[in-house]
């Protein structure tokens, strides 16, 4: 279990997540970094940058 | 063999990736292109080959010079990230190589752009030479917003902002093409269908299946020839005289095209990334 940083909501990893996905907190809305699966620990995700793409 | 995977922020595309190498036993090495630090003097790199995946398109473009250099294979090339990663320079490829793409024209101030941009004929499409996911595309319909446009883009934007890569308009009729080429061949294609003249997937395009027909098979692979080869994804319109390649992209999404095509484009990605491996 991990905390939105914003909201503080309680959020479960999946157990395919990666380190690095991008996650939204289902009660604020809020796109999340995972940071570390175990322990399960977010960020804020980074803002996207002007030569980020594919 | 030992396969590296640079990347950062994970989307959906490097999980399939993990996946496939995961689903054949195939261990590889994660490189954070947040956390990786390239000494310059150092040029050992223990990899048989290194499958770029970063978001970023500048670390992207320094990190495969610096491998490709040190003699490590990557997929793709640095010649090919550098040539997709700024508009002006795919469209020189494609046009040296004679593959069909719109007229292009660049200027350097405002007031040669607004003369370009009125030689061309309204409407104009105006682009960052570096940028992805539809960001910053302007449809300039007339002189006014022409006007407009440039002031803003000079006065607001960085001097990348000021190479004005101007490109005529072409009526798509809603849709445009995406085909996914693998070394020599078009693995599959979407149609990518907006009421909005940008059709991108990123801002709401709808997929769904483009048979790979002969004609856009040798069309695909021509322009990913002419960029360097490799696995690219390439924006095609459809034309009244034919065929035309937009853009072509090195670091390609496929999320929206896999369950759409009924081809599994991680596999196919991950086939070529030993291929160019054991070479």
């Amino acid at each position: 279990m991990a905390l939105c940083t914003e909201c503080e909501a309680e959020i479960t990893l999946d157990a395919s997540t990666e380190v690095g996905e991008i996650i939204q907190c289902p009660d604020c809305g809020r796109d999340l970094e995972v940071i570390s699966v175990h322990p399960p620990e977010l960020a804020p995700a980074p803002e996207e940058e002007e030569d980020w793409g594919e | 063999m030992k396969i590296g995977i640079l990347c950062s922020l994970i989307r959906k595309e490097e999980k399939l990736l993990f996946d496939e190498f995961h689903r054949r036993s195939i261990d590889y090495i994660r490189l954070d292109d947040r956390e990786i630090i390239l000494d310059l003097h150092q040029r050992r790199w223990d990899f048989d080959v290194i499958l770029e995946r970063s978001i970023n398109h500048s670390r992207a473009l320094h990190t495969l010079k610096y491998l490709n250099d040190c003699g490590v294979k990557t997929v793709n090339t640095y010649e090919v990230a550098n040539t997709c990663g700024d508009k002006l320079l795919t469209s020189l490829a494609l046009i040296r190589d004679g593959v069909p793409t719109p007229k292009v024209y660049v200027a350097y101030t405002p007031e040669a752009a607004l003369q370009a941009i009125e030689q061309l004929g309204y409407p104009v499409v105006l682009k960052p030479a570096v940028g992805s996911w539809g960001r910053l595309l302007s449809k300039v319909n007339d002189r006014d917003a022409a006007e407009a446009l440039l002031e803003h883009k000079e006065t607001l934007g960085s001097y990348h902002h000021s190479i004005y890569y101007i490109q005529e308009y072409v009526e798509k009729r809603g849709r445009d093409i995406r085909s996914f080429v693998v070394g020599d061949e078009t693995i599959c294609a979407i149609y990518r269908t907006s009421q909005h003249w940008i059709t991108n997937t990123a801002r709401g395009g709808i997929a769904s299946n483009c048979p790979v027909t002969p004609g856009l098979n040798d069309l695909s692979v021509r322009a990913a020839k002419a960029v360097g080869g490799g696995v690219v994804a390439i924006d095609i319109f459809e034309t009244p005289d034919g065929l035309m390649v937009n853009e072509v992209n090195y670091t390609m999404e496929f999320r929206n095209s896999i369950d759409t095509t009924g081809v599994d484009i991680p596999a196919e990605v991950v086939d070529y990334v030993i291929e160019v491996g054991r070479r």
